[in-house]
């Protein structure tokens, strides 16, 4: 920690946002600390852990910090250092931004780089979203921030978001039951699916597991403790985007994210039509949101059926939960906007 | 060295302004000065390659740790191996961050050495469940990486049925809003259950994280099962002078559409003389207008924390938000972060003896019902720990008058002081 900080531990007064992607801390001493913001790939090589360090310790006194969606701080308590330090961040191929109502950099979880159950990957869709959405990240042009995740499976490791763009199977796993006994604690499998749809059964004289496809919700679960019982598929693993995850406790309650697009195709290596939705409701966003209204905000005041409207995105069945508790999402009620 | 496995579609993401992580992976392919890591980078982008072009993953787990550790460590072991041997074995190893993710160039360069020496040479800052991820080594090195590392202070992190890595936002360190020492209370519940992360003998995960404020940063109330978001139960405080200062160069109209009418409980007004009023009783400490003009207004002195119990993700019945179960607590003297780690310890060792394999602790309590967790952990109900009262009357209540009993017993003794 930056000698300033661990100085001024506890003892900040306000801050500032001088640019994008810099945020000025002021002490109840008057000391002043800046803070630059700066994306990464997340993934890093040795190399541009070095190229960080080196930039660090030319400019930033040695320290680094690393936010939850894998952007770098660098501290400077000197105001002279601020725009050089920018510079060396963005002649070394980072960029700068990041910072109040901007569009941050995704979280994101490790795909088909290095999980077991991915059914796409995380580090590509970031990449290829970002390379589209590098502006809003640089700028401060959102009515407030915008924090998107992704998720290769419905496990959903990256989380709640303002947009998430999840994994969505829409067939049943297919079953290698040569292998089920041998790989799988069965019963643990049954335990584990949410609809009670896996029982155990004999196939070709072997134990195994069987499938009720009218059960089923295809969400996967089994496939972590059963690898035989494979979830992925080429054609049918799908992307579906969901928005509204807020987890501030500013102004309303935290709040769930909410289904919206769904059998988007999982199209690597750039994924353009889940970025295309994404853009729509960004722009939508953008241009309708009071300031400070997050997405679930937005869209609270607005209404559901105007949220599809502006986007243009369809309205289907599927959006209406037939989950746990799902009552609780009916309108019930004679509040309508005409 | 081997041919270079073709990557058209990988190639495609070194394209545009965004920094690629293939480009980094080609680095260490094509620039390192050891063939281990440039065959396996090679060999990794190629495995990679073909689950861009298959649309599949090519990775099982199995077991791999590092001796009298049971967690730790993620093995991965290729499907794919005859045509991607060098990156055959590529395990995972999840180390514990410092809290806040505060590090010097020198812990950086030094793991990076130690890194290069025995793995691939990439390392993901941060992986999501807050933990460096080293990602990719055999077997062997696993075991070599981790004694070097170890050896100067580094430690493995969370996986599987455990308490898991922990995490806390910025906190005290930059940020203004901060209530509470989450560095400390981080490093105080992290460090007494040492064992609890690496055994893996819990009846699924556990994690802490700590948020200074309720801007909660860390997200932990939809993402931890033992969430501490920082607090105050006395007054904010307002600079007046301050707030005439936004006033004066916001606009009138300004404050109003963006701060006082944005108050969820209407806790705001302007006064005739340009100061504002604050009926701190209905504030709820939502954080808006902190947020809007921290030069004019900071949380109160009295400060603690909110603790909410059993937040998760989907799998297995659905999203659940963390429920407060202590509205405030004091964390400031020793006899506090004492009994915040009883509190917690309570809270595991229910949960490990009621929950089902594969249950998270919210999830129990959605089972058994919140009074059967607070009678479990000894904990007396409150009306923060509900939106509303109950409104079926499907409920047995012989025991009302003892129930009521209690409830007035308990607020003589907290007039009594």
């Amino acid at each position: 920690m930056h000698p300033a900080m661990r100085r001024n531990y506890g003892n900040w007064a306000y801050h500032e946002d001088p640019q994008p992607g810099v945020l000025l801390h002021v002490s109840k001493d008057g000391q002043k600390v800046w803070t630059i913001k700066a994306a990464t790939q997340r993934i890093l090589d040795v190399y541009t852990i070095r190229k960080i360090c080196d930039i660090a310790d030319q400019y930033a006194d040695g320290y680094i910090r690393f936010t939850l969606r894998s952007n770098l701080e660098f501290i400077v308590t000197d105001e002279a250092k601020v725009q050089p330090l920018i510079k060396a961040i963005t002649d070394a191929g980072f960029i700068v931004g990041g910072t109040r109502n901007s569009v941050t950099t995704l979280s994101h979880t490790q795909g088909w780089l290095h999980c077991d159950i991915p059914g796409t990957d995380a580090s590509g869709v970031v990449k290829s979203m970002m390379d589209e959405l590098i502006d809003e990240f640089t700028s401060w042009n959102m009515p407030n921030r915008v924090h998107i995740t992704t998720s290769c499976c419905q496990i959903n490791c990256g989380g709640q978001g303002d947009i998430a763009i999840n994994v969505q199977h829409t067939k049943p796993p297919k079953i290698n039951h040569d292998l089920v006994a041998n790989v799988c604690e069965r019963p643990s499998v049954v335990a584990r699916c949410p609809v009670a749809a896996i029982r155990p059964a004999l196939v070709n004289g072997k134990p195994s597991l069987e499938v009720d496809e009218r059960k089923c919700i295809c969400c996967g679960a089994c496939f972590p403790p059963c690898p035989p019982m494979q979830i992925n598929d080429a054609e049918h693993t799908k992307l579906a985007i969901w928005v509204g995850g807020n987890h501030s406790n500013a102004r309303g309650k935290p709040t769930f994210q909410k289904l919206v697009a769904a059998g988007i195709p999982n199209n690597p290596p750039r994924w353009p039509e889940a970025t295309a939705i994404v853009k729509r409701i960004l722009k939508t966003y953008k241009e309708d949101a009071k300031d400070w209204e997050r997405i679930n905000e937005w869209i609270e005041r607005i209404g559901w059926p105007r949220f599809f409207e502006l986007t243009g995105l369809p309205f289907t069945k599927f959006h209406i939960d037939n989950w746990r508790g799902a009552r609780a999402s009916l309108n019930s009620s004679a509040h309508i906007r005409f | 060295m081997a041919e270079h496995f073709e990557t058209p579609m990988l190639d495609e993401l070194e394209n545009g302004p965004w920094p690629s992580f293939i480009s980094g992976f080609k680095r260490l392919r094509d620039n390192h000065p050891e063939e281990r890591i440039r065959e396996v980078a090679n060999s990794l982008l190629g495995q990679l390659e073909h689950s861009y072009e298959t649309r599949k993953g090519y990775w099982k787990g199995g077991t791999v740790s590092v001796f009298g550790y049971g967690a730790g460590i993620i093995p991965r072991f290729s499907e794919v191996e005859q045509k991607f041997q060098a990156s055959k074995e590529f395990h995972t190893l999840r180390v514990q961050p410092p809290p806040g993710n505060y590090y010097t160039t020198d812990m950086l360069r030094q793991l990076s050495d130690s890194w290069e020496k025995y793995g691939s040479g990439l390392i993901t800052f941060h992986g999501q469940t807050g933990n460096i991820m080293f990602i990719g080594a055999d077997t062997e090195n696993t075991q070599t990486f981790f004694d070097e590392i170890n050896d100067y202070g580094w430690d493995l992190g969370g996986a599987g049925p455990d308490v898991r890595t922990g995490m806390s936002c910025v906190g005290a360190a930059r940020c203004e809003q901060s209530c509470i020492d989450e560095q400390r209370i981080h490093r105080t519940l992290q460090n007494n259950f040492t064992d609890d992360v690496h055994r893996p003998a819990l009846p699924y995960k556990f994690k802490f994280k700590i948020s200074g404020c309720p801007n909660d940063c860390q997200n932990s109330i939809e993402r931890s099962d033992f969430s501490v978001i920082g607090t105050w139960r006395d007054d904010m405080k307002v600079d007046q002078e301050a707030f005439k200062e936004y006033l004066n160069t916001k606009g009138r109209q300004y404050l109003v559409d963006n701060v006082i009418s944005r108050c969820p409980t209407n806790a705001l007004s302007i006064n005739d003389d340009d100061t504002l009023a604050v009926d701190n009783r209905n504030c709820v400490r939502c954080m808006h207008c902190l947020n809007v003009m921290p030069k004019a207004l900071s949380p109160g002195d009295d400060r603690g924390a909110t603790i909410c119990i059993g937040g998760k993700r989907t799998l297995k019945i659905g999203d659940l938000m963390g429920t407060v179960i202590v509205p405030f607590k004091k964390l400031e003297t020793e006899e506090d972060f004492e009994s915040l780690v009883e509190m917690a310890e309570e809270v595991i060792d229910f949960w490990a003896e009621n929950g089902l394999e594969h249950e998270r602790c919210g999830e129990m309590i959605e089972r058994i019902g919140l009074v059967n967790f607070l009678e479990g952990i000894g904990v007396d109900v409150d009306p923060n720990m509900v939106n509303n009262p109950r409104q079926s009357s499907y409920v047995r209540m012989d025991e009302w008058d003892a129930e009521a009993e209690k409830w007035f017993e308990r607020k003589a003794e907290e007039a009594a002081g």
